[in-house]
């Protein structure tokens, strides 16, 4: 075994081991921090697939996370108040069930994502950052701009979705099926990075003037990939909704693309666990550092740029090393 | 005589002032080794971006299999079976040697949106890749990283590549280049068999290497060919001479 994936399995056991001990030392608040990292740390490994393995520096992830969690708000509170969605052709009703809300989260954001990557992977370099970036704030002056969800105050979810067979009211429970899914997104990122598709993702990365001359066309696989990354980053904003039990455009702000973004900096772009361990060091030190002075964000920023300069591949990288082939 | 597989009609490009191509016919046909020379600056690449599609010709057209192909973009032009490589070496240089070739690979087999698969563990595509580094001398650096590999097998590679995408023609922009003379006798041999796959049109600088492989050579003067046939006929072509070859003589590489 490699020794990334050896620190990939303790970082995946510790984030396992600290919602358990949370229980046992009767620290629920530990529980809900730890389900914060699974979510967020997916809402990473969605973004890693774009701006790790394809070099697409988005900073409009905001929108796929935030439509994410809309679509969660909205389902579960048309069904809440036993209103339909909508009548006509036929009548759809809300719904509070999570299999049901995760896919319609993932193919709302995955269908957003292929509009604005098919029109953003035009660009590349800095005006791919910045139509990214013009998109998601458009998308956050719409929701905040429509009453019928809340508008600027948000959408509240009164009771956290449910799931067969849980209580998901129960924060142990809950995390599981964060952390699961956390686990599933990660192993189909390790999949994909070493298939045909990721090979010609790095290939698109590293030179795609080669993969062009090869008959292989970069911006279909580029925005292949884009798709795919909004999709798990809408997935992880449908839970942090349900976490929260809240939606509000603070989520499809252009900081919190910042955040996913930084998570993916910081654990290192192209680790597998990277993601996780960005948002689980960000985490951490936002609520010790957050503790000390409320300018921690300076000392964030400081680590940020420490790492950036010196060590590219993160967190991850300085505890693994370089890795072998792409 | 063979129909051409390839034709350039009066191709023209300007860049600003300066004429880069000026009414460039030519055709390549199969089985050949077509030579592109000039001196320095004469717009030999132009020609080539042209055909490869990186480069919009102001006027003119080409054809390609029998297809007018001024539409395609790069992406197309390289699946219709227009295999090139780049004066200064283009590869994935992350990648070694092997997944460079395999990308050529699975695009020929076309398809590339598996997701599941260790690419590495298809057989589909490692096998035919090594078979390509084998005939270009580089199996035993197969795992090496492409960017951390010599110059000249850079240059080798490049060409594993254009044979992995089993063309029906090759276009090679200097692939001696920055070569010692003994990896150049190496090239010459495998260019030399290569056109009995496609045939070949060639930019180069050595003029040892043009000599002794092309069958038909069209020199290049300010974007216009101001002589074409073969070897003998170019050698003794005066206004040749004059513009290009002048007295280097037989090792004259410019």
């Amino acid at each position: 075994m490699g020794r990334e994936a050896a620190i990939s399995l303790l970082i995946a056991a510790a984030l396992l081991a600290a919602p358990l001990l949370g229980q046992a030392f009767d620290e629920p608040f530990v529980i809900t921090l730890a389900t914060k990292v699974a979510i967020l740390g997916l809402a990473g490994t969605g973004l890693n697939l774009a701006l790790g393995y394809g070099g697409l520096v988005s900073l409009g992830h905001a929108a796929f996370f935030g439509l994410g969690g809309y679509v969660a708000g909205i389902l579960a509170s048309h069904a809440l108040n036993y209103e339909p969605l909508f009548t006509w052709p036929l009548t759809v009703e809300g719904t509070t069930q999570m299999l049901i809300i995760w896919p319609v989260a993932i193919v709302v954001s995955g269908v957003a994502a292929l509009v604005i990557g098919a029109l953003s992977l035009r660009t590349s370099g800095v005006f791919f950052i910045m139509i990214t970036l013009a998109f998601a704030q458009m998308v956050y002056y719409f929701a905040i701009s429509w009453p019928a969800y809340g508008g600027e105050d948000g959408l509240s979810i009164y009771i956290r979705n449910e799931f067969p067979g849980l209580n998901t009211l129960n924060p142990l429970h809950f995390f599981a099926v964060c952390y699961v899914l956390l686990l599933v997104a990660v192993a189909l990122s390790f999949l994909l990075s070493r298939s045909r598709f990721g090979l010609a993702l790095s290939g698109a990365r590293q030179n795609a003037q080669r993969l062009a001359t090869v008959g292989i066309s970069p911006f279909r696989v580029r925005l292949t990939a884009f798709v795919l990354s909004g999709m798990v980053t809408g997935l992880a904003g449908a839970l942090y909704a349900d976490l929260n039990r809240f939606v509000s455009p603070s989520m499809l702000s252009w900081h919190t693309s910042g955040e996913i973004m930084v998570f993916v900096l910081l654990g290192g772009t192209r680790r597998l666990l990277g993601p996780a361990a960005g948002a689980a060091l960000y985490i951490v030190l936002e609520h010790t550092l957050g503790d000390v002075s409320e300018h921690w964000m300076l000392l964030l920023g400081a680590l940020l740029v420490a790492l950036v300069l010196f060590a590219r591949g993160g967190v991850i990288g300085i505890l693994a090393g370089q890795p072998r082939h792409a | 005589m063979p129909e051409p597989i390839l034709q350039t009609e009066a191709l023209t490009k300007r860049f600003g002032a300066v004429v880069a191509s000026d009414d460039v016919t030519l055709d390549l046909r199969p089985g050949e080794i077509h030579a592109l020379i000039g001196p320095n600056g004469a717009g030999k690449s132009t020609v080539i971006k042209q055909i490869a599609g990186e480069v919009r010709p102001d006027g003119g057209s080409i054809r390609f299999a029998g297809r007018t192909i001024d539409r395609l973009d790069m992406v197309a032009r390289a699946r219709l079976g227009l295999a090139r490589t780049f004066q200064v070496s283009s590869v994935a240089p992350e990648f070694s040697a092997l997944q460079n070739v395999m990308l050529a690979v699975q695009s020929v087999d076309r398809r590339i949106y598996r997701f599941f698969r260790p690419a590495l563990r298809e057989a589909v595509l490692v096998e035919p890749a090594m078979a390509h580094l084998e005939r270009l001398l580089l199996d035993d650096r197969a795992e090496v990283r492409a960017g951390d590999l010599s110059h000249g097998e850079r240059r080798a590679l490049e060409i594993a590549i254009a044979l992995a995408l089993k063309p029906r023609a090759f276009l090679l922009d200097e692939p001696m280049a920055g070569m010692g003379p003994e990896n150049t006798a190496k090239l010459v041999e495998i260019l030399d068999g290569l056109r009995a796959e496609a045939p070949i049109l060639l930019v180069e600088h050595d003029m040892d290497a043009v000599f002794a492989l092309a069958d038909r050579i069209s020199v290049i003067v300010y974007g216009r060919i101001i002589a074409s046939g073969t070897p003998q006929e170019i050698r003794s072509n005066e206004e040749v001479q004059r513009a290009y070859l002048g007295d280097e003589g037989d090792d004259g590489a410019a």
